[in-house]
């Protein structure tokens, strides 16, 4: 990242100085005004409208109270669940994500594995929302294949307490997208691994086992915390599996926000942009952390 | 890509015939978790004819008289995205590359802001922004229909700003463009004749991405009530028994397509570039 950055004001330097006249300087700035004006009108324009609305008094005045009612039962709860979801899939997805990338880099399996795993990850990882919904009620739904070969084998799932429409439920189709995104995600990570690393620690007598809990994982710790991290925000922000899934009916975050856009079911239009922005700012303060352990890993690996 | 060499091959092959089979013992286990919601979504859709096994799903599917309608106006707003967010952004990431680069941290800030901003906070903000005068848009659908664009286009930001600025790493930008000036060209021939051309794969890479995201895009589509392919799957998955099946393995054949094209220009890329850097 940085030595483009240093390049690049060299450049600047010769190309923007030397050879413009300063009269262009304004000229400079055109070709990312689009960019700046666009953003603003769909992206930094909405969020910020939300964040006045949430600290806006209905007699007019600032005032914090709405986001004293986030503590309310409704709210607390579906924050609860999606929090729940969003850290257990994140830390199974990410562990299994791991192992897989492992396996697949450095498992001794033919390079062909990794390449089917690579182009199904990019597949996956973006296969969210209606269709994962459905092919997921056609396997562990009420009447799905394999609640039915369960049926089979005298075992009735639904029965005995599962429900795909639940914490794990929800937590088994989110994995479907968080694995995948793991594996890609980590698979650059542990290619950064030397060789050079692994020869030194083995020439001292270290045992893989050895090398790996001294040298591998402090290297890959960062990448792996920040990934997980990641994941992390990706099912905490994800609303169209869920409403796919539960009509938009289950007590989760996003749906809340949905529920709270058709109709002021909360009673109180302040304490719904509250709602909205408590997600903006726990998915902010999800991708600082990332960003942060990106940059710390990158330190070791390049 | 390659396997890292397996020190004492030969010497000590049963930890590594070992480590082989409890490699094989994960990948397959997981591949299972995989593989059998698709196999169970393929065999449902199988069997939209009583007692037979066949594609009569599929048939009733393309066969709804709101599913090509919802299917091709997906299509043209996913092409609209991609037309937009490109012009958007090649200019901006060329700009932050060979004249701005102290912008750089601005606008790498400003396109991670759709990982920030979950869309159904967006579309939140979106309808509480343009509802009302002086910039009311949700009033009929077709100005909700540009909003909702303009959404798609946002949150492919992240995507097509990482693609085009992989690209434009990956050729020397300054030498081209210095190479185009000599030569008498202006900024927008530099653009459109030299520096689009070179970016070819990138921009492909980024507007697959942008297509597969966007084609079955649900939850704005949802709040802002527009008729595509996201609305209409969710639809059918409550009011048909067997087509949502098909529809699923459909979604699944184009994320795949998309897919699988960019893995394809990505190795033919790579493949050139080790080709030039062995010259």
């Amino acid at each position: 990242m940085k030595p483009t950055t240093t390049n690049s004001k060299s450049v600047n330097s010769t190309v923007g100085g030397a050879k413009r006249p300063p009269r262009l300087r304004l000229g400079h700035w055109l070709g990312v005004l689009p960019f700046f004006v666009f953003s603003g009108l769909f992206l930094i324009g909405p969020t910020l409208i939300l964040a006045y609305r949430s600290l806006e008094r209905s007699e007019g005045g600032l005032t914090l109270d709405n986001y004293r009612q986030l503590a309310s039962d409704t709210v607390m709860s579906a924050y609860g669940m999606s929090i729940r979801i969003s850290l257990a899939t994140a830390i199974l997805g990410g562990l299994i994500g791991f192992l897989i990338a492992w396996v697949v880099s450095m498992g001794g399996l033919p390079p062909r594995f990794r390449l089917i795993t690579t182009t199904f990850s990019g597949v996956a990882a973006n296969f969210a929302g209606v269709p994962l919904a459905s092919a997921f009620v056609f396997t562990l739904g009420r009447v799905g294949v394999v609640t039915a070969l369960f049926e089979v084998l005298g075992v009735d799932l639904y029965k005995s307490g599962f429900s795909l429409y639940s914490f794990l439920g929800l937590t088994l189709v989110y994995l479907y997208f968080q694995i995948p995104l793991m594996v890609l995600t980590i698979l650059p990570a542990l290619d950064g691994l030397k060789r050079e690393w692994r020869e030194a620690a083995e020439n001292l007598g270290a045992s893989p086992l050895q090398y790996w809990r001294q040298v591998a994982l402090p290297v890959l710790t960062p990448s792996i915390l920040g990934t997980m991290i990641l994941l992390f925000g990706n099912s905490f922000g994800a609303h169209a599996t869920a409403y796919a899934l539960t009509g938009g009916l289950f007590n989760l975050a996003t749906l809340l926000i949905g529920q709270q856009i058709s109709g002021d079911v909360l009673h109180n239009p302040g304490l719904g942009y509250a709602v909205a922005m408590g997600m903006v700012i726990i998915m902010a303060f999800s991708i600082f952390i990332y960003s942060i352990l990106q940059r710390r890993s990158e330190r070791w690996l390049r | 890509m390659t396997t890292p060499p397996v020190s004492g091959s030969v010497t000590v092959k049963s930890p590594v015939s070992r480590r082989r089979l409890s490699s094989s013992l994960v990948f397959l286990v997981v591949s299972l978790y995989f593989l059998i919601p698709l196999v169970a979504t393929f065999y449902w859709s199988l069997r939209g004819e009583k007692d037979v096994l066949g594609f009569e799903a599929y048939r009733k599917l393309f066969a709804d008289a709101n599913f090509l309608p919802a299917f091709s106006e997906s299509i043209l707003n996913a092409v609209a995205t991609i037309l937009l967010s490109l012009l958007i952004v090649v200019p901006t990431a060329y700009w932050v590359t060979l004249r701005l680069p102290r912008l750089r941290p601005v606008v790498e800030f400003i396109t991670l802001l759709p990982f920030v901003v979950p869309a159904i906070v967006l579309v939140f903000g979106l309808i509480r922004l343009y509802s009302r005068p002086p910039l009311l848009l949700t009033a009929t659908y077709d100005s909700s229909r540009f909003l909702l664009i303009c959404a798609y286009v946002a949150l492919s930001f992240p995507y097509m700003f990482r693609a085009v600025d992989n690209g434009l790493r990956a050729i020397d930008v300054r030498t081209l463009t210095e190479a185009a000036q000599s030569l008498g060209a202006n900024w927008t021939t530099i653009l459109i004749k030299v520096i689009f051309p070179n970016l070819r794969v990138a921009l492909l890479s980024g507007a697959l991405l942008t297509f597969a995201i966007v084609i079955g895009e649900l939850t704005i589509a949802l709040y802002m009530a527009q008729h595509t392919l996201g609305p209409y799957m969710a639809n059918l998955t409550r009011s048909k028994v067997y087509e949502p099946s098909a529809m699923a393995i459909v979604a699944f054949a184009i994320t795949w397509a998309a897919m699988g094209i960019i893995d394809f220009l990505a190795r033919g890329s790579s493949r050139h570039k080790q080709m030039v850097d062995t010259d």
